[in-house]
């Protein structure tokens, strides 16, 4: 026993040595990016980063969406401890800056030109006060749809482009015997669908209902018909839902037990990862009726206040890593998502990704690319948690009627407010 | 004169040594206990979101807090949860621990297996809990595949009966914890009391009722506290079985605090909630503690 | 200490009751082994048989892929490392969080049963209820003491909070076990001259064996099991759970079922370890301490 403590004191002295030794500067990266996939897209910005000689200390917590990661931070933040860089969405980096908790990008925006090449709907979360505080990684849209193809061809109906189209196919899709519609029951998942069918009913109450939270949209007519769809989707999911990971629900429609599925563009890769192609294997649309226009989230990098010339130095030469054209191209190719500069060029991308980049330099320039209600870039959390908590009861039979269900959103965004 | 002196010196050390060894931690106890409490306590009454903030905001999170669905749900959950947990881990603690005592041969082997599922956290047999129980490759999927085709087991997927899927995750988890110390309750009476009482007839079931388990009183109230702690504080096991789901219908107090602290920014109501557990913790506990501490003055 | 086989029980029971009990108590063995059984057998399976088949089943295939892999490959974080780095961190924290919190636990309890005070009812019920706060409140302000003392993101600082929330357990193991011990031989001890510590060492320490079972179990289940604390002060040296919480939860890829299931079981075998060797003990301990008080 006293020979193995022995042992195991002397091998942590080593790794100890081994882990802070090798650079004079280091980047401490908090994120939630631990599966295979995205810590081979990660890899890429880590080995840039040593060329320039900047180390890489890794604090990975996964789990719930980032949820986990989130409350660790907290911890570090509340210490005077925090790291170099945190993965982070929408609201929380605006939430971060407002308590004084984030560094400066000024200097290497300015001399890079971010504020040309970056989306404005992507500054709003990047930029607080005016000054560049987080360096974004991708866009990841939200309404999307896809489709087994082989499914698709049984119905001998087109990709659906209205209400009454989706509903025709998911009708034959049932006929013909299979669930139509793959869906895991979390709460999260069951807001995406929601914002598509938002969006749906027009980009001008979309914006309305979720971005500016105006009472009287949030429960009038329109929202109340927005969840009597909600609730007609609901009869084309298996009675096994609730509680079943995305990817699961993915897997569904892979090998042909479901129809379709409304996910966003990071269930592509669980398609390419089964070896299907777009186009002859799955198909991917826009939700319908929500073609032209885009709900969005963005992963960015917040830079937290560090202390230390050295360490500030790493910090910038990590967000300039972040927004060359090279990670952006090579982290989203893997990734799913799409660059979130609109200059990047998009060779290395598979339909789909063409497709992406193409809808959000699209909506960009009419001005209907939103931040995604569903994934926290639409309002902040507390709003977007009430959101969630009457869509999944609309979801799970707890409203008789949309309209119900209308006037509790409009209730429970008030209180959250 | 000197040596009587430094004998003083040295018999006033030691009869302060017991009170110098005792203090670090009443200090630490008071400091990362009652000091977080009363933090806690006056977090409830700010405007505190994503941090804590120190602006008053009087009672306000209180009367939000009591206007949400979720607590209402929590409130009505953790009442179910509790009460079925706590009964159904002391009978069934209780009934093992008197089997057992009765001689049992590989009683060495039956112990540890009863008992290992104390030695496991959730974030360990999350996984394969919810896995038995889902329709779909658990339990339900098993049955059929062995032929008994009607078989049904959907409780976790169902809004009215998830929480008792809870309950019985929790009852595997300490039921046999329970179970350990009834038996060394049972393990400590004085045969001699039984066997007069068995001469003078008792049967075996009276034997049990009206001697045995009167004298595990002090087992019973352990094992109360024991578990309505656990009950309350249940957090792993929700997230890992539910995640509080399907819809919002497995919340508990637990899962509600973390989730207001941590996730939705509201640190306020989260405080005001948390205050609320520990009322409701401390009505239990402190009469329980102060009948116990006083028998024993 | 009274051991089971002098124990004659009470009760004599006939044949077909006996066989009805041994019947209950293997059916209920069959339902705590079942989500064991449950894990080791699908850690043996390749992936394909995981997924596609009976969850009950014994493998077609018998491997220990999933195993190595979890241990020594694994995605854990930007690096494959598998569990094993994180092992270590876990040992480092838990050894001398255990050994501290114990040894304080003995002597609070010694002092408050052998050399009694005024109040000191008072402090024990304090410290007691102590046991009873929910974690997630500490959160936050525990941070801030952290930060101001510089412990923060660091093991000796992992090791205090644990310390901190284990010694009201601690303290009522050993107070409720040193209850029972005659104080008359502590006062004969006095008497002769002995001090507060050499008492402790001679008397109290050399019959402390079975509650110290209970203590080490009891601490060593709670500090090798927790999240919450590991993963927000624990900074670069995350523990085991932490580790196996990235493994487990990973939002996007193929989820590796047999690996998760192998990663978990080697998360968990020290505390099965800790309880099947020491669990024979655990009984008696509890006999002498928490329940007879």
């Amino acid at each position: 026993m006293r020979s193995f403590i022995k042992t195991a004191l002397a091998s942590a002295a080593v790794l100890a040595a081994t882990t802070t030794l090798s650079y004079a500067t280091d980047v401490e990266v908090l994120h939630w990016w631990t599966s295979g996939g995205e810590a081979a897209a990660l890899n890429v910005l880590k080995d840039d980063l040593k060329t320039k000689g900047i180390g890489w200390v890794d604090m990975p917590v996964a789990g719930g969406g980032g949820e986990a990661a989130m409350t660790a931070l907290r911890a570090r933040v509340t210490a005077g401890n925090p790291p170099t860089a945190v993965q982070m969405l929408g609201f929380d980096i605006l939430d971060w800056a407002q308590q004084g908790a984030l560094g400066n990008l000024d200097g290497v925006a300015s001399k890079e030109g971010w504020d040309k090449v970056v989306p404005a709907a992507l500054q709003k979360f990047s930029k607080y006060d005016g000054h560049w505080i987080a360096a974004p990684v991708n866009v990841h849209s939200t309404n999307w749809i896809w489709i087994s193809k082989a499914a698709l061809d049984k119905t001998g109906l087109k990709a659906p482009e209205n209400w009454d189209q989706l509903i025709a196919v998911l009708d034959k899709m049932k006929a013909n015997g299979i669930t139509p519609l793959a869906h895991g029951g979390q709460p999260w998942q069951e807001a995406t669908i929601f914002d598509g069918v938002v969006l749906s009913e027009g980009t001008d109450f979309y914006k309305k209902a979720f971005v500016d939270l105006d009472p009287a949209t949030l429960g009038g007519d329109k929202m109340a018909e927005a969840f009597t769809r909600l609730l007609k989707l609901r009869t084309y999911v298996d009675d096994n839902f609730s509680g079943r990971d995305w990817n699961l629900a993915s897997a569904m429609v892979i090998n042909g037990k479901a129809g379709m599925q409304i996910m966003g563009d990071w269930a592509k890769g669980e398609f390419l990862k089964a070896g299907q192609k777009p186009g002859t294997d799955f198909v991917c649309i826009r939700f319908p009726g929500t073609q032209g226009a885009v709900t969005f989230n963005s992963d960015q990098f917040a830079m937290f206040n560090v202390k230390g010339d050295d360490k500030i130095k790493a910090q910038v030469e990590m967000a300039s890593s972040i927004e060359s054209p090279k990670f952006q191209s090579a982290f989203n190719v893997v990734k799913g998502s799409v660059p979130a500069r609109t200059d990047v060029p998009d060779t290395a991308f598979d339909d789909c990704g063409k497709k992406g980049i193409k809808d959000l330099a699209e909506a960009n320039s009419k001005g209907t690319l939103f931040g995604s209600m569903a994934h926290g870039h639409a309002a902040p959390a507390a709003v977007k948690s009430a959101v969630y908590d009457v869509v999944t009861k609309a979801f799970n039979g707890g409203f008789k009627t949309g309209k119900d269900a209308a006037k509790a959103l409009a209730d429970a965004v008030a209180a959250a407010k | 004169m000197a040596s009587s002196a430094e004998a003083d010196l040295r018999t006033r050390i030691q009869d302060w040594l017991p009170k110098i060894v005792l203090a670090p931690s009443f200090a630490v106890t008071l400091l990362f206990v009652y000091g977080f409490i009363l933090f806690t306590v006056f977090l409830s009454f700010t405007g505190s979101k994503m941090l804590p903030n120190y602006t008053l905001i009087g009672w306000e999170n209180y009367r939000k807090l009591w206007a949400l669905e979720n607590w209402h749900i929590a409130i009505v959950n953790i009442g179910i949860f509790a009460s079925l947990y706590i009964v159904i881990c002391t009978v069934l603690g209780l009934m093992l621990a008197i089997f057992l005592d009765q001689k049992i041969r590989g009683e060495g082997v039956l112990r540890p297996i009863y008992l290992y599922p104390m030695a496991l956290s959730f974030i360990v047999t999350g996984t394969a809990w919810k896995w038995f129980l889902d329709p779909g490759i658990g339990l339900e999927h098993v049955m059929q595949l062995w032929g008994w085709e009607s078989f049904s087991f959907t409780w976790i997927k169902d809004n009215n009966m998830a929480i008792y899927t809870i309950v019985i995750a929790a009852v595997w988890q300490t039921s046999g914890f329970v179970m350990a110390m009834f038996l060394a309750g049972l393990r400590g009476i004085d045969n001699e009391i039984l066997k007069a009482a068995q001469i003078d007839g008792a049967s075996s079931f009276q034997l049990y009722r009206r001697i045995v388990i009167p004298m595990l009183r002090p087992a019973f109230l352990s094992s109360f506290v024991i578990l309505s702690h656990l009950a309350i504080k249940s957090y792993d096991l929700v997230i890992a079985l539910t995640g509080g789901g399907p819809g919002r219908a497995t919340e508990m107090p637990a899962t509600f605090m973390y989730s207001y602290t941590f996730t939705r920014n509201q640190m306020g109501i989260g405080a005001a909630s948390a205050v609320i557990m520990l009322m409701t913790i401390a009505a239990i506990m402190v009469p329980y503690l102060y009948a116990e501490l006083k028998e024993k003055q | 200490m009274m051991s089971a086989v002098s124990q004659d029980t009470a009760v004599n029971t006939g044949q077909i009751a006996r066989t009805f009990i041994y019947l209950l108590l293997l059916l209920f063995a069959l339902f705590y082994l079942l989500p064991l059984y449950v894990m080791v057998v699908n850690s043996l399976k390749p992936l394909s048989e995981v997924t596609g088949g009976n969850m009950m089943a014994l493998p077609e295939t018998w491997t220990l892929e999933a195993w190595k892999s979890a241990w020594s490959t694994a995605q854990i974080g930007v690096s494959p490392t598998g569990l094993e780095p994180y092992f270590l961190n876990s040992i480092l924290m838990v050894v001398p969080a255990v050994a501290i919190s114990t040894v304080i636990g003995a002597l609070n309890g010694y002092v408050l049963t052998k050399w009694r005070f005024r109040f000191d009812t008072i402090v024990f019920g304090l410290m007691l209820f102590s046991c009873f706060i929910p974690f997630q409140i500490v959160l936050i302000p525990m941070a801030m003491v952290l930060g101001k003392l510089g412990l923060a993101g660091t093991v000796p600082g992992l090791v205090l909070v644990h310390v901190v929330y284990g010694i009201g357990f601690t303290t009522l193991y050993y107070r409720n076990y040193y209850a029972t011990f005659p104080t008359e031989l502590v006062r004969a001890a006095q008497i002769d001259g002995a001090g507060f510590f050499r008492i402790f060492w001679r008397i109290l320490l050399p019959i402390s064996g079975p509650i110290t079972v209970v203590s080490v179990i009891w601490q060593f289940t709670n500090i090798w099991n927790d999240f919450l604390f590991g993963v927000s002060f624990g900074g670069t040296s995350q523990p085991m759970t932490a580790a196996l919480n990235n493994l487990v939860q990973s939002s996007t890829g193929v989820k590796e079922y047999n690996v998760h299931f192998a990663g978990a079981i080697i998360a968990a075998l020290p505390t099965l370890f800790v309880y099947i060797v020491a669990g024979r003990y655990f009984v008696r301990g509890l006999m002498a301490g928490s329940v007879k008080g």
